[in-house]
């Protein structure tokens, strides 16, 4: 029974995230930028525009620039989902990859380290009165999942184990249509449920702002103004009216 | 006026605590029937105002990709919570960029997004309400589109983007701001923003030739509408008798005057600044832009040069080349660009900002400069918020740092920097900039100075700094109402090309 759930849960939330990204990030490239607006200093070459834009991406240079706890800590989390995403993926391939087998001892302790990043950004949250001001329920809510996640992951891989050669059964089971047994461990139920929502909200909440960063003109465009003539279409159409 | 006394300086300059409530109030004086009606927006608070001011937020995310983004992106991480010169200087905690946009992101997530249409208090969603439109008129008249916090966000979100699109509804329904739309009122009808008439203008032009006369004995000439002219100078329009903008004025008619360089101004473009960025209205930004692309074709100039603005500077660095073709690099079929490009000299960069134009005479050596002429000051620059982080000079990135302050190394033998996370790309905003230079705001004006004046009084105390060099005419304005409310004297504050006035040399070379 709850193999068949999780599996329709798991398709659902597939579905939506791919769809509501796919969406979304079509949204963000059709509508036009009309004027040339990169936060200056700014690159001059295209090649300076991914130089910034990777630097922005990988260290998060702004956030260095304006407070070292919040980038410390968002970086920390941001950098251990990455390893823990990617420890992950030995569930979704067989034979696993190498890169993948690699980083198992660092993404188990990745884990850890995501949990302690994310308790540091919601004790500023809660605790420093200008982030308190500014938090919405959402946001509480949103670092809670995530700690949900962090939090029931390790409880299976330090307290309580959970059947992981059964998990990776039924994941690669999914994979091509073929629904396996899903071992009956409550810590897995909650675990998998919690992930299966965070893939529901991404393409409708703030998690946007990684699909989003990309989008920025004011992180992507070129500083060339006076060299070449940037004209979206709407703009274009007033010339063909008069003057 | 009297009863504006200036906040406190910071002992240590931590960041302030909230005052939530601090600057709640009715906004800056709304524009009349008159005004509005002028630029074709309606005189009045229209009747349906909620239904066209979402539609008019719906037409601007499809139009602006930034606002798009910047309404999604914004993950409340604080970073720039106590970046704006005003949240500083208020302590008003809508006044936190974040905040700020809040204000508008609330009511987008409402209209615009399925969690705010289905849980709108887990998301921080709102209905548009007239207190929600009275408080957008107020902070987003609390905003002077500095961008500093944009330097900070992880993701760029810039909230003068969001300011500008919050007040493009504003006006769309009726609701604008008397200042800006007033002033862009005069530029369609006089040709600039102090609404000073051409034989006027012409007048104080004669005025000034016969005081530079006088004080230098050499006939530096302010030629105006002269066809067939090399360069054609556009300068905020407070140059011509504002004080301290005019002894730039002069700075820039003896560099052009020493070095044979054939000059002309433009009665019918005698206005760099244009207001219609303030406003965020593009119809608007582009027709005052297309003033200064008739005055060129008909003047015939191979070269444009801007004076000292700072938003100016940015609309004619950033925008003039998309609003007007004053720029280079159209493609032979884009006819409305060529007929313009056609005729500029490109061996110069178009346009060309004026510190520009200047520091590549000094280069040439085609300059005179005897520095001890400004040995009396001792000099500290502000960087311009627009011109800081909306522009560039020169070919490299940061050169609208390095050439003002090259410029006055080369002017002067004293130079200090004020400290550095309040200088270049994290300059703080005078505190006037955005629309926001008028009386009826003048405490949120003293306010918002706050950050500047503490770190000029430590380079004051600490090197007996006595000028401040800027390159703004907002600045100008700004800092010499400002300065006397922190008990410094409005005298200190000045252009780079009064400096550049001062030391240069007019004889035969």
């Amino acid at each position: 029974m709850a193999s068949i759930v999780f599996a329709i849960l798991f398709y659902l939330a597939t579905l939506l995230l791919v769809v509501g990204l796919i969406y979304r990030i079509s949204t963000y490239a059709r509508t036009p930028a009309p004027l040339k607006i990169p936060t200056t200093p700014a690159p001059t070459t295209n090649g300076g525009v991914v130089l910034r834009m990777t630097r922005e991406v990988v260290f998060f240079e702004s956030l260095f620039k304006a407070n070292l706890w919040t980038w410390g800590l968002g970086w920390l989390f941001h950098a251990s989902l990455l390893l823990v995403i990617m420890r992950h993926l030995r569930y979704f391939t067989e034979p696993v990859w190498e890169l993948v087998a690699l980083i198992q001892p660092f993404g188990m302790y990745a884990g850890i380290t995501m949990l302690l990043g994310l308790g540091g950004l919601w004790g500023r949250r809660l605790f420093v009165e200008r982030i308190r001001y500014i938090s919405t329920p959402s946001d509480h809510l949103m670092l809670l999942l995530l700690m949900g996640i962090a939090a029931s992951g390790l409880m299976m891989k330090f307290l309580v184990h959970t059947d992981v050669i059964a998990v990776k059964g039924y994941f690669l089971g999914l994979m091509h249509l073929d629904i396996q047994m899903l071992p009956g461990d409550v810590l897995l139920f909650v675990h998998l449920s919690l992930v299966a929502s965070l893939l529901i909200v991404f393409p409708f909440s703030k998690l946007l702002h990684a699909p989003g960063v990309f989008f920025s003109p004011t992180r992507n465009q070129k500083d060339n103004p006076r060299e070449s003539r940037h004209l979206s279409a709407w703009a274009a159409k007033m010339e063909s009216e008069k003057s | 006026m009297a009863d504006i006394t200036a906040p406190a300086y910071r002992v240590i300059p931590i960041i302030p605590s909230l005052k939530p409530g601090a600057m709640e109030g009715k906004g800056p004086f709304v524009a009349s029937d008159k005004i509005q009606e002028a630029l074709g927006f309606p005189g009045q608070l229209v009747d349906d105002w909620h239904d066209r001011a979402i539609a008019k937020m719906g037409d601007l995310l499809t139009k602006y990709r930034s606002l798009k983004v910047f309404m999604d992106a914004c993950v409340h991480c604080g970073a720039c919570s106590d970046k704006c010169h005003y949240f500083i200087g208020t302590q008003d905690p809508k006044n936190m960029p974040v905040a700020r946009q809040d204000l508008l992101r609330s009511v987008y997530r409402r209209y615009f997004t399925l969690p705010g249409k289905l849980f709108p208090k887990l998301v921080g969603a709102r209905d548009l309400t007239r207190e929600v439109l009275d408080e957008w008129h107020n902070y987003f008249h609390q905003c002077s589109e500095c961008r500093r916090c944009s330097v900070f966000c992880p993701y760029g979100i810039d909230t003068a983007e969001v300011t500008m699109a919050a007040r493009e509804i504003l006006d769309s329904v009726g609701y604008g701001q008397k200042y800006d739309n007033e002033i862009i009122g005069k530029v369609h009808k006089i040709g600039n923003n102090l609404g000073l008439p051409g034989p006027a203008l012409i007048d104080t032009l004669e005025g000034l030739e016969e005081d530079v006369k006088e004080d230098t004995g050499f006939d530096v000439r302010f030629p105006i509408d002269v066809k067939g002219a090399e360069v054609l100078l556009i300068t905020p329009s407070a140059d011509f008798f504002a004080e301290p903008h005019i002894d730039s004025l002069i700075g820039y008619a003896k560099v052009f005057h020493a070095t044979g360089t054939s000059w002309t101004l433009s009665s019918m473009a005698s206005e760099a600044g244009n207001f219609g960025m303030f406003i965020g209205n593009y119809e608007q930004l582009r027709k005052i832009a297309l003033r200064i692309r008739e005055a060129a074709l008909e003047l015939g100039v191979k070269r444009i040069v801007v004076g000292e603005c700072g938003h100016a500077w940015r609309v004619a660095y950033s925008f003039w080349n998309t609003l007007s073709g004053v720029g280079g690099g159209a493609s032979e079929t884009d006819r409305f660009a060529m007929m313009l490009q056609k005729q500029l000299d490109h061996r110069y960069r178009q346009p060309t900002h004026i510190c520009e134009f200047t520091w590549d005479l000094i280069q040439r050596n085609a300059l005179v400069l005897d520095k001890s002429a400004n040995d009396n000051l001792v000099i500290t620059f502000h960087d311009s918020c627009n011109v800081a982080r909306g522009s560039r000079m020169g070919d490299l990135p940061g050169g609208q740092f390095e050439i003002p302050r090259n410029i006055i190394k080369a002017v002067a033998n004293n130079f200090v920097e004020m400290a550095p996370n309040t200088t270049r790309e994290q300059t703080f905003c005078c505190g006037g900039g955005g629309g926001l230079l008028t009386d009826d705001l003048m405490d949120l004006r003293v306010k918002g100075a706050l950050p500047r004046m503490e770190v000029l009084q430590q380079v004051v105390d600490e090197h007996g700094v006595n000028f401040m060099a800027v390159i703004c005419a907002i600045c100008k304005t700004q800092f010499s109402k400002v300065m006397p409310i922190y008990g410094f004297d409005r005298k200190m504050v000045g252009g780079v090309h009064q400096l550049v006035s001062n030391a240069i040399q007019l004889g035969p070379k």
